[in-house]
């Protein structure tokens, strides 16, 4: 089976961010970089089927300045056999772009399975694996947490809220990943010295313009004062519909 | 432009989801600002149409009711086909962020040739650009964007737009799928009631955590229920719990754990040390469930409830179930 991999590099979540002086970028100052979590996971899924059939190819992609190298030789020291960079100055805001730049890519490599993340953890919007799919006339099924086959005939399982969904779908087709389907590997030595011989082909990213603008990041207002609400479970209902109407997160 | 937005009424089993009403809701926004219509679009099997009603008493001024058999399941590629075919007569289509919803707006947009601004909390419409505020990078950043294309695709956050009555005339409108919706190249086989598969800490929506509060590891059954509730919930703990081998270390919540920031974080028997804050105070709304009315946590929550932990979680975990199932 011919696999691409779809990967974004992503900061690090788990530090305070600082909003550039420009207003529309994070200071990226003492920030990690690594693989996008749910675009790891899409790899790790692929090297898993890649070894079940013991046979195949599992190509990864990167649209990106230069430094997004880093990201796809560590996919190819986890067991990716090649790796393409789409050379872009900057990875714009609007998913459209990217996915046409991406589709582009990928339109005649004979993939019988595309996949991505499931959202990019830094922009979160969900959409390119879904556009890609549409330009190429592919079938797509998104956010998948389980993945086998029968055949040619994937089958998938979608986590929906307190449900879920079986799905199926002949090959070729785009996926996305969820979390649940695989844990990535660390690369292992042997890994790293190995992808240091893979082929990594850098082309320019044929970029359309973007309609999406991102006009200003800022960092999530500061918190007010608590209130205790009541004792006891009879408050209950009431904190359920503080939290349906008043805060909206139910 | 056309000034009319089309809204997608979402169901599940037959039944009208919350997500439909909240993007009519948010149609209306954009329909209001431009003096333009919503139109509803509900798809289902036959009988489907019986919700048309309670669409246009919540702002839809039409309903496009498409029955078939063949969408008793989900049927995504079926409904992005038939609203595609219809997105002409629109200046923008929006849908609720739900996992049903973020399937079909990228999709939509796609077909159209359009961006999309996916998970908005809030929005403004001026003229033919709408921007939204759009939570990114783990909701530690919020991120204001505008949509320049036409049509304009949105999902909207569940929750951000509340359902309102607003009666509508709620005109039903008979239209037929695009295609044949039986013959669908992705086909979904089953739908099913199921503990949702666990969410990392960093990205849950809502973050349910315990600490030393609940007594013993076995207690913990109870924080896993809730988030069981919740369906988009990941469970977190304190040092306390996790250095006692009631939870595993990459459970940890704090200075030393996890930095998280989700929508809602439910702190259940925790004190609240300012290690324990320093991993959580970002989250959007805060709950806490603690005996002691003077515990320290009860100063950064939005809503604090004084209590037995044992005694309130199963009561919140149905009154949970019950809100998500509407
Ligand atoms: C260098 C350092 C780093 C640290 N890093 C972290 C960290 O990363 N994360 C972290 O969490 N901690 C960290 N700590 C530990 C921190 O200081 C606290 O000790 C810890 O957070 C306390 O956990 P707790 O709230 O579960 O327990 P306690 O402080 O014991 O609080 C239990 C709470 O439960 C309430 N309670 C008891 N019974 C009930 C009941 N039946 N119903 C309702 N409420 C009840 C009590 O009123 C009390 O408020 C760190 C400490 C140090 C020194
Ligand atoms: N610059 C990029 N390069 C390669 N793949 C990307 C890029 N941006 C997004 N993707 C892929 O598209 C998925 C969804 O991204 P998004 O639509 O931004 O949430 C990611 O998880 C990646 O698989």
């Amino acid at each position: 089976m011919k696999i691409a991999v779809c990967i974004k590099r992503v900061p690090d979540m788990d530090v305070r961010f600082k909003i550039a002086p420009s207003g529309k970028a994070v200071d990226e100052t003492g920030l990690k970089f690594d693989i996008s979590d749910f675009d790891g996971y899409a790899v790790e899924a692929a090297l898993q089927i890649k070894e079940k059939l013991n046979a195949g190819e599992v190509t990864v992609i990167s649209l990106g300045p230069d430094v997004v190298q880093e990201i796809l030789r560590k996919a190819m020291s986890m067991g990716a056999d090649r790796a393409v960079q789409l050379k872009a100055d900057a990875v714009p805001a609007d998913s459209f772009a990217i996915a046409s730049a991406l589709a582009a890519e990928l339109k005649d490599g004979g993939y019988d399975l595309i996949m991505f993340g499931r959202m990019s953890i830094d922009t979160a919007h969900g959409a390119t694996g879904a556009i890609v799919a549409e330009q190429l006339g592919l079938p797509v099924v998104n956010a998948i947490s389980k993945l086998e086959f029968d055949g040619r005939t994937a089958k998938m399982r979608r986590e929906l809220e307190g449900a879920y969904e079986l799905v199926e779908c002949a090959l070729p087709a785009v996926v996305t990943i969820d979390e649940g389907i695989a844990r990535p590997r660390y690369p292992s030595l042997k890994g790293i010295m190995a992808a240091k011989k893979k082929p990594l082909e850098t082309k320019p990213a044929a970029l359309p313009a973007s309609r999406l603008a991102l006009d200003a990041m800022a960092l999530p207002p500061e918190r007010a004062a608590g209130k205790i609400i009541g004792e006891g479970a009879a408050v209950v209902p009431e904190l359920v519909r503080l939290l349906k109407e008043e805060a909206k997160v139910l | 432009m056309t000034t009319n937005v089309l809204a997608f009424a979402e169901t599940r089993g037959g039944d009208l989801r919350r997500a439909a009403l909240e993007a009519v809701a948010a149609a209306r926004v954009i329909a209001d600002a431009r003096g333009g219509a919503v139109h509803a679009i509900l798809f289902g099997a036959p009988g489907i149409g019986q919700h048309a009603a309670r669409l246009g008493a919540h702002g839809a001024d039409a309903v496009l009711v498409v029955e078939h058999a063949a969408f008793a399941q989900n049927n995504p590629e079926a409904v992005v086909a038939t609203i595609a075919a219809r997105m002409g007569g629109y200046g923008a289509f929006v849908c609720a962020a739900s996992a049903t919803g973020k399937d079909l707006a990228p999709r939509v947009a796609a077909k159209a040739g359009v961006p999309v601004a996916s998970d908005a909390t809030a929005m403004t419409v001026s003229g033919g650009a709408i921007t939204v505020t759009h939570p990114g990078y783990t909701g530690k950043i919020l991120q204001t964007l505008t949509l320049t294309a036409t049509p304009a695709v949105v999902s909207v956050r569940p929750g951000a737009f509340l359902p309102k009555e607003q009666a509508k005339a709620g005109t039903v409108e008979t239209v037929a799928p695009a295609g044949d919706p039986a013959s669908s190249r992705v086909k979904v086989t089953e739908t099913a009631a199921g503990n949702a598969a666990k969410l990392d800490l960093g990205e849950a929506p809502v973050i349910v955590s315990g600490g030393r509060g609940l007594k013993e590891a076995a207690n913990f059954k109870l924080v896993e229920d809730l988030a069981a509730a919740f369906g988009n919930a990941a469970v977190g703990a304190t040092r306390a719990v996790t250095d006692d081998g009631w939870r595993p270390h990459s459970d940890q919540i704090g200075q030393t754990g996890r930095l998280v920031s989700p929508d809602l974080y439910i702190a259940c028997g925790i004190s609240g040390a300012i290690q324990h804050l320093a991993g959580m105070r970002t989250s959007k709304t805060i709950v806490a469930i603690n005996k002691d009315k003077e515990a320290p946590i009860f100063k950064i929550a939005d809503y604090g409830i004084v209590g037995d932990v044992l005694e309130i979680l199963p009561v919140l975990t149905a009154e949970v179930r019950k809100a998500k199932a509407q």
